[in-house]
């Protein structure tokens, strides 16, 4: 197992849309520089979950750690500075229609740096280029594909050489071979920079990729079913759901 | 949160040491933290260097380096980009493994050199020709756009046309019953300062009664049609063209078109009926409303009875001056409608152009309501309507 720091640290959350419980009793760690992969069936409840782990909605009860600060009891400035370390990749990627990509990317840097716009401009092609998308600084989101929107939502997710990032369902809409290609770009990511990486997906092939740790939601049980590395549960797993998810089989009789 | 940083910028002596140990080799220690927050390192001393000692190759030692992040990666890309241009060899195999494997990535898709166009300063009179032009494509449009329309209609006559009754009924309860408060709001205080400025005019010839006269012909004739137009043009227009709009963005339209279905049967002609229909009620509703705001000032500030005003209000007006304002507003109708939705369908496919498409919708909206209004006053003052 890995012995590294824990990044966030999640103590018996619960999840809920007003009375509606959609998730109970969520307790779980994720360590520094490991790709940890949230799974599950659709509708189960992952999204919800990256949701209030990034302060986009907030928690019913229970707590959610980032190293030392409580991000469920922060507000305002301090809120913002956890944030700063931060970036997420949106399903869609989420740029903002009415700039460049270029200016997409800046964003971040413009907000949170003191950095030149000469500066901000170098970083930003940079950035680009790790993405495959150099010399698509002024193209606007509407005129190119929905992967390279996709990628250029992680240059934009990167720029501020965040040490988590979050993926909601990095593969969905990409062809197998893109899909591969931002497999590997996450795991150069992790390895090279040593990012945390937290990644929302059913995509098996992503998930046996690249998890070094998992958590298995259930929306049944509306809980964390298994955890551990998906390798690992494949081979040990006796619980049923998890096996079938794993293997992309289902049970006939229901 | 305001935030210092100290933006000195970075001397370049602080990270890398500079030092030629052999004849063909120029060596870079690399050292302490880089930080993006920090600045970018200039690397013009770099290049000095290379062009004055014309090494082969250049190498890096990162012994001492305590920390990097992308300022580092940004600094190798241009030393990399250099020495490619010198024709130096850059020794990649001399840094840490990450930092190669993410230079590699940088450079491993090739830069695309279509970018886009400058836009070219032109001349004023440039400017207003092509303004002029697209105003003469723009008023086509909108014709072509009602014919289309019109034709639409006539297949609903014939029974031919994709259109669904219950949209229709849904769209006039939004248009129609749900602008009440708004028109009411709206005529009730165009009548009452009508009423208001006329009485000061009149009173001091003691011809306080023909306010009456005054507000019912201004309401009939013209400002119930026209304000309940500029209401719904910003009301109902705007929200046809952003759902339209929006439509085309999510590819519903797509799939209307790949079905067979016409976005106009489907989409416009429940909206342009709707409005065609809900329009002159409307006005007919804001002409009572108006009428009753003037009535309300003249009670409270003049001296004339309920009775008196209502009698002087139906010897002002008959059913041609009331008919008058009436189809007027069916035009406005359709004018609004087929508009809203036009500008819809030619919505771009970003969320920044349902902006501009609802704001179009508005602006052509309302200035083909004005327009619309003087061919009107002109066509009606020659057939003494």
């Amino acid at each position: 197992m890995n012995s590294h720091p824990t990044v966030i640290s999640v103590h018996d959350v619960d999840l809920a849309y007003g009375n509606f419980v959609v998730m109970r009793h969520l307790t779980f760690d994720i360590k520094r520089g490991e790709i940890f992969v949230i799974m599950g069936g659709s509708g189960c409840g992952k999204t919800t979950l990256l949701k209030h782990l990034i302060g986009l909605q907030e928690v019913a009860s229970g707590n959610i750690f980032y190293g030392k600060q409580n991000f469920t009891k922060a507000d305002g400035d301090e809120r913002k500075a956890i944030l700063e370390k931060v970036g997420i990749l949106y399903q869609a990627g989420a740029l903002w229609s009415s700039m460049t990509l270029a200016e997409n990317v800046a964003l971040p840097l413009q907000e949170y740096t003191g950095l030149s716009d000469a500066d901000i401009r170098e970083i930003v092609s940079f950035k680009l280029s790790l993405v495959g998308l150099r010399g698509f600084e002024d193209f606007y989101p509407a005129e190119i594909s929905g992967g390279m929107r996709k990628r250029a939502g992680l240059a934009r997710a990167m720029a501020l050489d965040p040490q988590i990032l979050f993926f909601d369902e990095p593969s969905s809409g990409l062809d197998p071979i893109s899909s591969k290609r931002l497999d590997d770009l996450i795991l150069q990511l992790k390895e090279c920079l040593g990012t945390t990486i937290v990644v929302v997906t059913h995509e098996l092939p992503s998930i046996f990729a690249i998890a070094d740790n998992s958590i298995f939601l259930d929306a049944e049980s509306k809980t964390i079913i298994a955890e551990g590395n998906p390798k690992d549960l494949l081979k040990n797993s006796v619980d049923p759901k998890v096996v079938h998810f794993l293997k992309r089989t289902y049970n006939k009789n229901g | 949160m305001e935030k210092h940083y100290s933006m000195r910028p970075v001397d370049i002596q602080e990270r890398v040491d500079i030092s030629r140990v052999e004849h063909d080799s120029l060596i870079l220690r690399l050292k302490g933290v880089w930080d993006l927050h920090e600045g970018l390192l200039e690397y013009q001393s770099i290049q000095k260097e290379i062009e004055r000692e014309k090494p082969k190759k250049l190498v890096f030692y990162t012994q001492e380096l305590h920390s990097w992040d992308s300022s580092l990666l940004v600094f190798l890309v241009h030393c990399y980009e250099l020495c490619q241009k010198k024709g130096v060899f850059f020794e990649k195999a001399s840094l840490p493994v990450g930092i190669q494997q993410l230079l590699t990535l940088s450079q491993s898709v090739p830069e695309k050199k279509i970018g886009h166009k400058k836009e070219f300063h032109r001349s004023f009179v440039y400017k207003v020709g092509i303004i002029g032009l697209s105003f003469a494509d723009s008023t086509a449009e909108v014709f072509t756009f009602i014919g289309e329309v019109a034709r639409s209609f006539m297949r609903l006559v014939a029974g031919k046309a994709q259109f669904r009754w219950s949209d229709c009924a849904v769209i006039m309860q939004n248009v129609g019953a749900e602008a009440l408060p708004i028109v009411s709001l709206i005529s009730f205080l165009v009548g009452l300062i009508m009423a208001f400025v006329g009485a000061i005019q009149l009173e001091p010839f003691g011809a306080s009664i023909y306010v009456a006269n005054l507000v019912a012909l201004a309401m009939v004739r013209e400002m119930g049609a026209m304000m309940t137009g500029v209401i719904m043009a910003g009301r109902t227009g705007a929200a046809f063209a952003a759902t339209i709009g929006t439509m085309k963005v999510t590819e519903e339209v797509d799939a209307l078109k790949t079905m067979g279905i016409s976005p106009v049967d489907f989409l416009v002609l429940p909206r342009v009926i709707a409005l065609f229909v809900m329009m002159p009620l409307l006005c007919i509703f804001a002409n009572y409303i108006g009428i009753f705001g003037g009535m309300v000032v003249s009670l409270l500030m003049l001296d004339i009875s309920y009775t008196e005003y209502v009698n002087q209000t139906r010897s002002a007006i008959d059913l041609g001056h009331a008919s008058v304002g009436v189809i007027k507003s069916t035009i406005f109708g359709i004018l609004i409608a087929s508009i809203g939705c036009l500008r819809g369908l030619q919505c771009g496919n970003s969320s920044s152009a349902v902006g501009m498409a609802a704001t179009s919708a508005v602006v052509t909206g309302i200035t083909a309501i004005i327009v619309a209004d003087a061919v009107f006053a002109v066509l009606f003052h020659a057939i003494d309507f």
